[in-house]
């Protein structure tokens, strides 16, 4: 089984599959609330579908969907959307991550619960991000 | 040289069993961690959680209410963790163009 | 002596697992086997948290549909806390988790670069021709 030739089929199917994966583990992300989930695992889901698509089908068609250089940037995103918040909260009175006090609401609990929502999103962009920078640079020098 | 080796796992073996041995039941309801008040008189953490996670933050998931709420702090330590990671891996394994091995 | 074994054979084979990711670290000799046990190693604390946050007739900690009205209406709040197994271990693994994740990542792009500079994963190999680097430049 040479490098050069990708089995048709695999390659294929792979990419067929990956924008559903995507799409289970935005509902994995957003469902944190009221089911098993939240910010880490629908994370990583995301990530897994990217890296699918570049084991199987590997060189150019691994590139079109992300390319390589947007996974730092990605990272560093998600990580300024948490901190974001907490020091929003700061700044309009309250203490470091104390959600109540941003300004989408009138009941402090539900006001909560959208902060909760915010640092979720946050967590999930940089866990994909950093996992699809670090399989990119383990794998720098090798032709596939 | 081998035999010592092979001597100082045993016995840390044997410690580790002793040592489980001393450790409450598994299952147990009334066991030291999920009392309502601990020995001191304060309340224990993990019952005011279960208690409160509802209508402190109108969610139903108390693991998530948990991880982003009261432990919010723990979980930006940990995203500067991965981050951290993440950078090692660039900073390491670039291409330089001057330095390498004639 | 039936009550004590059933309530503690899950510690055993956690701490079984533990000297086996340890022997795995400390034995072998390529740097990839040694990468390995330490792996086992942290997913066997993992387990053992897990493990022991369970309670006999305890649900998956998601408040249940009614359980609020009951507490709203005046009923006692202890009812809840018997149902729902223990949160608090759950939420530190997911932390732990994500650490064994990038620890082992960053492990393995520094085994990647011993092995660019110095062509050899074995530890005695590696330590005689770090040896001979060290003479050849003090010379």
């Amino acid at each position: 089984m040479t490098k050069k030739d990708n089995n048709p089929i695999v390659s294929l199917v792979s990419r067929a599959v990956s924008p559903f994966i995507m799409l289970y583990a935005l509902y994995v992300i957003f469902h944190g609330h009221y089911s098993p989930g939240g910010g880490f695992q629908g994370g990583t889901m995301l990530a897994a579908a990217v890296l699918l698509v570049r084991l199987a089908a590997g060189g150019e068609l691994g590139q079109l969907q992300f390319k390589t250089s947007w996974g730092m940037p990605l990272g560093s995103m998600g990580v300024l959307i948490y901190f974001g918040t907490g020091f929003t909260a700061l700044l309009l009175g309250g203490n470091f991550l104390n959600y109540h006090t941003l300004p989408l609401g009138s009941d402090p609990a539900a006001v909560r619960g959208w902060g909760i929502l915010l640092v979720e999103i946050g967590v999930g962009l940089a866990v994909m991000g950093i996992l699809v920078a670090i399989y990119d640079h383990l794998l720098e020098g090798d032709p596939l | 040289m081998k035999i010592v080796n092979y001597l100082i796992l045993i016995v840390f073996c044997g410690l580790m069993f002793f040592a489980a041995a001393g450790l409450p039941e598994r299952g147990d309801p009334n066991a030291p961690m999920n009392r309502p008040k601990s020995r001191a008189g304060s309340t224990e953490a993990a019952y005011y959680y279960i208690q409160h996670a509802k209508e402190d933050a109108h969610t139903d998931n108390m693991v998530t209410v948990i991880l982003a709420d009261y432990r919010g702090y723990d979980t930006l330590g940990e995203e500067t963790v991965i981050y951290t990671a993440g950078l090692i891996c660039f900073l390491l394994l670039r291409k330089r163009k001057k330095e390498e091995t004639p | 002596m039936l009550d004590f074994i059933l309530g503690h054979y899950a510690y055993w084979f956690t701490f079984a697992l533990l000297v086996i990711g340890l022997y795995a670290m400390m034995m072998k000799k390529n740097l990839v086997k040694k990468l390995i046990g330490m792996t086992i190693f942290q997913v066997s604390i993992i387990i053992f948290y897990i493990s022991s946050s369970v309670k006999w007739g305890g649900t998956v900690p998601i408040i249940e549909p009614g359980d609020m009205e009951k507490v709203h209406h005046g009923m006692a709040g202890a009812v809840e806390a018997a149902k729902y197994i223990n949160p608090l271990p759950h939420t530190l693994m997911l932390t732990a988790i994500v650490v064994g994740v990038a620890t082992t990542g960053v492990a393995f792009a520094l085994v990647i670069s011993i092995y660019k500079r110095y062509k050899t994963l074995n530890e005695t190999e590696l330590l005689k021709r770090m040896k001979k680097e060290d003479d050849n430049d003090s010379d």
